[in-house]
């Protein structure tokens, strides 16, 4: 972990008018970062030794602390614990004395072909997908270290490694001889590499892995010393508040900024440009005129003081209700048919019965709570960029494409980060720290307000759902079509022919494919002007949506129990090919699995009291299986709560159970939270949320306790953080219409079941 | 005309803009930045300190309005090295996903536990902070296990 000696100190105006003890506060400080960004200012080491690297992961202080390096970004999903304990585990020593580093961004060149390659592993935090990467290579990191420590005793009592245990943090011979690992460092670090893979323990010795294990910088949180992105400034920033234009694809008219250039505090103001309309975005997402000043508040309120006219934009004609009617004309017409099993049109024509449902789901915003920022610092030969971020690596792609200088001399730091939910996959907001760095010579730190954030995100995509389904006379499902005219998440990614711009959007294997005789996938674009992305379980919160609602539908038109119907098409365990992310195979026992755990706990198939009902669903997201079943109150006003919440979750080889049940709790909640009243509005061709006074997350008052049953699993881990999400909205959709008879199929839920039995009555 | 209060406990002096934000002055001046940016207007409740033991919003708070006040901050919980028991129940129960709401909630429920030894559901329901990765119902768990420390149940100090 060599980025310690050069890592500069970052601080944020510790010699402000207050009066603060300078030493108090650089205690604060250190408390807060642990080593990495200020361990300059650290004691100097115990006069035992120095501490000794082994591999890039694992580093030995003499004092017999164990430092392990945490690579994937923090963004709440728990991987700073969890990684590091499949490491810990391997190497064998104790969590208790286990410290964790965040490591920077680690990239090497590669010759053939040329370009860069990762030194720690994969550091993106994006698709559920640090697990399932650590599984296949930290564990090796932990056992390789382990083994060298091995070979080191070996050596010195003149002994064979094959005859010597470790344990807690120690080579044990078979005599009782015993050596503290921090006594063997330097010789295991002098160790050349091994000629083959160290072996990796049986799962069933495991001490750390498997067993709940707080979060590691749970003290640092609750003492304010945890350091996110806005906690960090490069020495001598100026703070850069942005206003963007609000219209789609706008340009900037004229702009006057004497008054902003009045206000005190404020240096500098500088125009940035966006990306030209209607082209992929690469960079920063909007133009816009940056006030740059000595600190926030001087420039919001320099921000504040800027006239600026703006253009309509080429979509002002766009909004929520024109969107809606276009998604109607594109369905009431022929489809492109991206998918298909079988033949679907002569299932339908041969029904004896055919059931169709349309679903609706929303552009939603991630609005995670630490704003978006970037902190940036532009030299002739090298960029410094710390930021909170979930993929550093393309914060460093583009802080090349903006300013020319090599890869290897841009060095890129993570923070915590205040939650990410597929924000911060790109880095929009780090561009504009460099391109502002590069413009005023010194280093920048960008500040977003959450009018900011809500207003200029890669939004979750929106569409309509067509759902179709051929019965035969005995009432079994022999056709399935699935018809959505949705906004592409790939709208303006670089390199997307129009032909893929449906590949986000469906995933062909997704259940029911393959478990009926008939299936096919139609899709078509909508156009609009909003920038989207991905959004947590991306396409899997809108489609579990569409289709676990509607099988909930056909089991009602058909006569059947919502939960035989699902089990009758589910069919036997086994294994099915799955080609998209989270692949390569689906197993439809394990599918079935949550579904049966989940019933079972809600009591499925008993008689709830007048104005309650129950509602399941059950997906596969990103190589996890989820299922909720709810049961649900409603009044005669149509006001609902939810009585009982179960969430169940297979996601193989539970790492940490403590995590897993917080993701669990955490994705529930999101899902419930989106399902319940978000929705980003367009009117005039601009967004027209504005904070959380019109886009409101869940409350404490309105957050139910999730009952999570992890089942257990000897399968190699999936990630769990976005498994949780998707059928939250359709198990609650579902329990809503048992209860009241009223199906919602358009999200968010908002008060349309208030309407809906008001207009009944 | 300089503004005299305290945080932590430590006397401090303002003469800035009087109406800049209690939250922009101990995030950007007084070098306290466990002290959140959340929304602006004061609904997310990450910006939450205690002025005079009461919680409230220092994004909405003018430092002109701050004369012969004393702020505590998340900075300012513990006792040296011993957290306060709200804190410690965090701990303990694991709360924290991303982090980054909790100084507020912990501050929050800290004015709770003072105005309300042992809250009811509804009591602790009535709390507004806002956590966007639904932590609420490990919230939940550790306020009560906070007034259970705070009595002096097992495991208090």
């Amino acid at each position: 972990m060599s980025e310690r000696s050069k890592s500069e100190p970052v601080t944020s105006g510790a010699n402000g008018p207050l009066g603060l003890d300078r030493r108090a506060f650089l205690k604060v400080t250190l408390t807060a970062t642990g080593a990495l960004l200020v361990s300059r200012c650290a004691p100097a080491p115990a006069p035992l030794g120095d501490p000794i690297e082994l591999g890039l992961f694992v580093r030995l202080e003499p004092d017999g602390r164990v430092v392990i390096g945490a690579r994937s970004p923090e963004i709440g999903q728990g991987v700073k614990t969890a990684l590091p304990m499949l490491i810990a585990e391997e190497l064998d020593v104790d969590w208790e004395r286990v410290t964790v580093e965040q490591l920077p961004l680690g990239l090497v060149p590669t010759s053939e072909p040329p370009g860069m390659t990762w030194k720690y592993g994969p550091q993106g935090a994006g698709g559920s997908t640090s697990i399932p990467a650590a599984w296949r290579d930290l564990r090796q990191a932990g056992a390789e270290a382990r083994r060298r420590l091995v070979l080191a005793a070996a050596e010195q009592w003149g002994v064979e490694a094959a005859s010597l245990v470790t344990e807690s943090g120690s080579v044990v011979s078979g005599d009782g001889r015993r050596l503290a690992y921090a006594a063997l460092a330097a010789g295991a670090a002098a160790l050349g590499p091994p000629a083959e893979p160290a072996p990796l323990k049986e799962p069933m010795s495991y001490r750390i892995v498997g067993r709940p294990q707080r979060t590691v910088d749970g003290r640092e949180i609750v003492t304010g010393a945890a350091r996110y992105g806005l906690d960090e400034r490069l020495p001598d920033s100026w703070v850069a508040v942005v206003a963007r234009c609000p219209t789609f694809e706008g340009e900037i008219v004229r702009f006057d900024d004497r008054r902003a250039r009045a206000v005190p505090g404020v240096r500098d103001v500088v125009v940035l440009s966006g990306p030209k309309p209607g082209e992929p975005i690469t960079a920063n997402l909007a133009p816009g005129v940056a006030v740059l000043a000595d600190d926030t508040w001087s420039a919001l309120e320099g921000r504040a003081a800027l006239e600026i006219e703006w253009t309509a934009g080429p979509w002002a004609a766009e909004s929520s209700t024109s969107l809606d009617a276009q998604c109607e004309g594109l369905l009431a017409g022929p489809m492109r048919r991206v998918h298909s099993e079988g033949d679907f049109d002569r299932a339908r024509a041969a029904a004896r019965q055919v059931v169709e449902g349309r679903y609706r789901v929303p552009f939603v915003s991630h609005a995670p709570l630490e704003i978006q920022n970037a902190c940036a610092h532009v030299e002739a030969d090298r960029v410094t960029i710390v930021a909170p971020m979930q993929q550093p690596a393309g914060a460093s792609r583009v802080a090349h494409a903006l300013t020319g200088v090599d890869r290897q001399r841009i060095e890129v730091r993570m923070t915590r980060v205040g939650g990410g939910f597929g924000r911060r996959l790109t880095n929009d907001f780090v561009a504009e720290a460099v391109l502002l760095s590069k413009a005023v010579g010194r280093p920048v730190q960008v500040v977003w307000t959450r009018e900011d954030d809500l207003r200029h995100d890669w939004f979750r995509p929106f569409g309509h759902h067509h759902l179709i389904a051929a019965l035969d006379r005995d009432g079994a499902v022999t056709g399935w079509a699935h018809r959505l005219a949705s906004t592409s998440k790939y709208h303006r990614r670089p390199g997307v022919p129009a032909e893929e711009m449906w590949t986000p959007e469906l995933c062909p294997d997704d259940f029911p494919s393959k478990l009926v005789p008939s299936y096919a996938l139609e899709w078509a674009a909508v156009e609009s002007g909003m920038v989207r992305g991905s959004w947590r379980a991306p396409a899997h919160t809108a489609n579990a949506f569409a289709v676990q609602c509607f099988l909930d539908e056909v089991a009602h038109a058909s006569g059947r129990d919502p939960l035989a119907l699902r089990r009758e098409l589910l069919g036997p365990p086994r294994e099915l090919d799955y080609a998209q992310h989270g692949g390569p195979k689906f197993h439809t026992g394990r599918l079935a699995g949550v579904l049966e755990a989940a019933a079972e706990r809600i009591g499925w198939g008993r008689t709830p009291p007048p104005g309650h009902g129950l509602g399941l669903a059950a997906h596969f997201t990103f190589g996890g299986y989820c299922a909720h079943a709810l049961e649900v109150a409603v009044d005669g006003d149509g006001q609902w709560r939810i009585v009982r919440c179960v969430c169940a979750l297979d996601v193989g080889r539970p790492i940490n159970p403590l995590g897993v049940e917080a993701q669990a709790i955490g994705g529930t909640i999101d899902g419930l939270s989106t399902a319940r009243s978000l929705e980003i509005r367009v009117a005039g061709g601009r967004v027209v949320n504005r904070n959380f006074s019109d886009y409101p997350l869940l409350a404490m008052r309105d957050a139910p306790d999730i009952e999570v049953i992890v089942v257990p699993s000897e399968a190699a881990p999936a990630g769990a953080g976005e498994m949780a999400i998707p059928t939250l909205a359709p198990a609650l959709a579902n329990a809503l219409f048992a209860a009241s008879g009223v199906r919602l199929r358009s999200l968010p839920i908002g008060d349309q079941l208030r309407a809906a039995l008001a207009a009944r009555a | 005309m300089a503004i005299e209060f305290t945080v932590n406990g430590r006397r401090a002096r303002f003469d800035g803009a009087p109406r800049m934000p209690l939250l922009w002055y101990l995030r950007d001046h007084a070098g306290l930045t466990g002290t959140k940016f959340g929304c602006g207007i004061g609904a997310c409740g990450a910006c939450t300190v205690l002025v005079d033991g009461a919680a409230q919003r220092s994004c909405l708070l003018p430092m002109g309005g701050l004369e012969g006040r004393g702020v505590t901050t998340i900075e300012g919980l513990a006792r040296g090295e011993r957290l306060h028991p709200v804190q410690q129940a965090w701990i303990e129960v694991d709360v924290a996903q991303c982090g980054y709401c909790q100084a507020g909630q912990i501050l929050a429920a800290v004015d709770l536990l003072a105005r309300v030894a042992e809250p009811s559901d509804q009591e602790i329901a009535a709390l507004a902070n806002l956590c966007r990765c639904g932590t609420y119902p490990r919230i939940r768990q550790a306020i009560r296990r906070a007034a259970e420390l705070g009595r002096g149940g097992p495991g208090s100090r």
